[in-house]
């Protein structure tokens, strides 16, 4: 049963140029799928599309997003506003922004619990501490009462994974969630993302540029290309040998921890050529 | 590391202490004026005009201060005249902040045609020499404390505006406000709760400078003899009358202008110091 099924979506600039080109894209109850492509390529813009925060010069054109089997776009803008608020929650890339600077740690945890599932104040505040615990942090109680600029890039990433799973959302999607931080933390981030959605039994939408974090995390992936899918498939079957000419590409200029010697290889001119040409053609269609 | 910042701090310390004994000694000032002035400030007396501060020769000691032309307590007037001063900081600098800060977050946080309106408006506005809008304002509204206020709050809400629509914005684009849409906050809710307190420390500084200014604002009018009614001591109407007898009695000129700039330049250190204070990542 699909949790998430996003059908022929595309996005675009206000001034028509197309950032999302018709992407169908499924994630399962309790899945992992993992959405990589290069900078630019709309994985990001996928997240943020679904979970209604488009930046200003960006338009949903076409598609659908449905959600449990709802179709979010039919939904009146407060009725999305709940829909999200209990079902979906984000873990952003950058922990350094994403807590508010003037307001204390614990109440930006309970916030979601209070505003949008009525919970009692105090009922939230022991909820926020026992996901505190869980996600390995000391002394919970003072980081409670702390700003955000009196704790670590690492802790607040902490915060911001137990603030994502307080109300025990069906959905989460993680954008880049190890990216800002240092490669030491990045690794205890991902062991806890991954242990925390296994015990919750989350499906995660994880939007990430590294297929080393991929084969760690996910069961399933999306390649994108410029705003196209590229390909969609099994973690496994991608690794033992992807289908299209720019995955291929993609996984052989990952850097090997075997081969620290061996140069970096690009993805080759021809192999993007080539991908180019196909959402050329696909542009043709799309706007035609 | 902790000492370092413990030299650092040091300073907003002292700054907060200075500026507020200042406009704490110009509040009882204001509050107690009809208890503690020694005069009557209108009350006048030709046979002693021009007497000059206790310290020069041939000063009475009964006017501390000297008296100007008429011979008038300089002491008295000036008490009286930080009621007015007063008066207008607190009254026209909060209604301008109320005013200018609500245009600039709705502008900053909302953009779109909201901004669009108030951005031309504030860019219309700017082109107006101040001044002479107040003038023109007073001329239109009439003399009066109230008209006053109304000037003050006409001309300068741009001088927020400008200011806290620039910070809503740049605050606007960062995570936590997604993350707070996300987590189901109203586009109002999100302002208030999340913009707003980071936009504050701003607010506040920018207050007290606004208080300083209205009451610059006053004063200039004072002394074009647009403010109340001329009879009452102000301090803007002394600098006036000291400037014609600037070489015979400089004390008239001299005292009065000094209160202002002690005044504003405590308004805006005050506002400073509050800043840092209220700032939870400079704390």
């Amino acid at each position: 049963m699909n949790y998430l099924s996003i059908r022929d979506l595309t996005v675009r600039l206000s001034n028509g140029l197309p950032l999302l080109r018709k992407v169908s894209l499924d994630v399962e109850a309790g899945e992992v799928r993992a959405l990589v492509g290069e900078s630019g390529a709309g994985k990001s813009m996928i997240g943020k599309a679904v979970l209604g925060i488009l930046p200003r010069a960006a338009r949903l054109t076409g598609g659908a997003i449905l959600l449990d089997g709802e179709n979010l776009e039919t939904l009146s803008p407060k009725e999305r506003r709940q829909r999200i608020g209990a079902k979906v929650a984000l873990i952003p890339q950058d922990p350094l922004t994403a807590l508010n600077p003037s307001r204390r740690v614990g109440p930006q945890i309970t916030d979601r619990l209070v505003d949008i599932l009525d919970w009692k104040r105090d009922e939230a505040e022991a909820r926020a501490l026992e996901l505190l615990n869980e996600v390995h942090i000391q002394s919970p109680d003072r980081v409670m009462k702390s700003y955000p600029h009196e704790l670590s890039g690492g802790m607040r990433q902490r915060i911001l994974i137990a603030s994502a799973f307080a109300a025990e959302p069906k959905l989460i999607i993680a954008d880049e969630p190890t990216t800002a931080l240092d490669v030491t933390v990045q690794k205890q981030i991902l062991k806890l993302i991954r242990e925390m959605q296994e015990r919750h039994q989350t499906a995660l939408l994880f939007v990430t540029h590294d297929l080393g974090v991929v084969s760690k995390i996910s069961q399933s992936l999306t390649v994108l290309y410029a705003g196209k899918v590229i390909e969609e498939t099994s973690v496994r079957s991608f690794f033992a040998g992807p289908k299209h000419p720019y995955s291929r590409a993609l996984l052989a200029a990952t850097p090997k921890y075997t081969d620290p010697d061996g140069s970096l290889m690009p993805v080759p001119d021809s192999v993007i050529s080539a991908v180019e040409r196909e959402v050329a053609a696909f542009d043709e269609q799309l706007n035609g | 590391m902790r000492d370092a910042r413990g030299q650092i701090r040091r300073l907003p310390g002292l700054r907060l202490w200075l500026s507020g004994t200042w406009l704490l000694l110009l509040v009882l000032a204001a509050v107690f004026a009809p208890m503690i002035s020694p005069h009557d400030p209108l009350e006048q007396d030709l046979f002693a005009a021009r007497l000059p501060p206790f310290w020069e020769q041939g000063a009475d000691p009964s006017y501390l201060l000297g008296t100007d032309s008429l011979g008038r307590d300089l002491l008295s007037r000036m008490l009286y005249g930080a009621r007015l001063a007063l008066t207008v900081a607190l009254i026209a600098g909060t209604l301008t902040c109320l005013v200018g800060a609500t245009l600039g977050l709705i502008a900053g946080f909302y953009r779109g045609w909201a901004d669009l309106v108030i951005s031309r408006l504030v860019d219309i506005w700017m082109a107006f020499p101040p001044v002479l809008f107040a003038i023109l304002l007073i001329a239109v509204l009439g003399t009066g404390l109230t008209s006053i206020i109304i000037a003050i709050v006409v001309i300068d809400w741009t001088r927020f505006s400008r200011v806290v629509r620039a910070e809503a914005m740049s605050q606007g684009a960062m995570d936590y406000v997604a993350s707070a849409q996300v987590a189901g906050r109203t586009r109002l809710g999100t302002a208030i709760t999340e913009i707003l307190p980071n936009v504050l420390p701003t607010i506040v500084a920018l207050l007290t400078l606004e208080m300083g200014i209205a009451v610059i604002v006053e004063a200039i009018l004072s002394f074009v003899n647009l403010s109340i009614s001329t009879d009452e001591p102000t301090w803007g109407g002394m600098i006036a009358e000291g400037r014609t007898s600037i070489y015979q009695a400089w004390w008239v000129l001299v005292f009065p202008l000094f209160a202002l700039f002690l005044t504003v330049l405590s308004f805006s250190q005050l506002g400073e110091g509050l800043k840092e204070h209220f700032d939870p990542v400079l704390r």
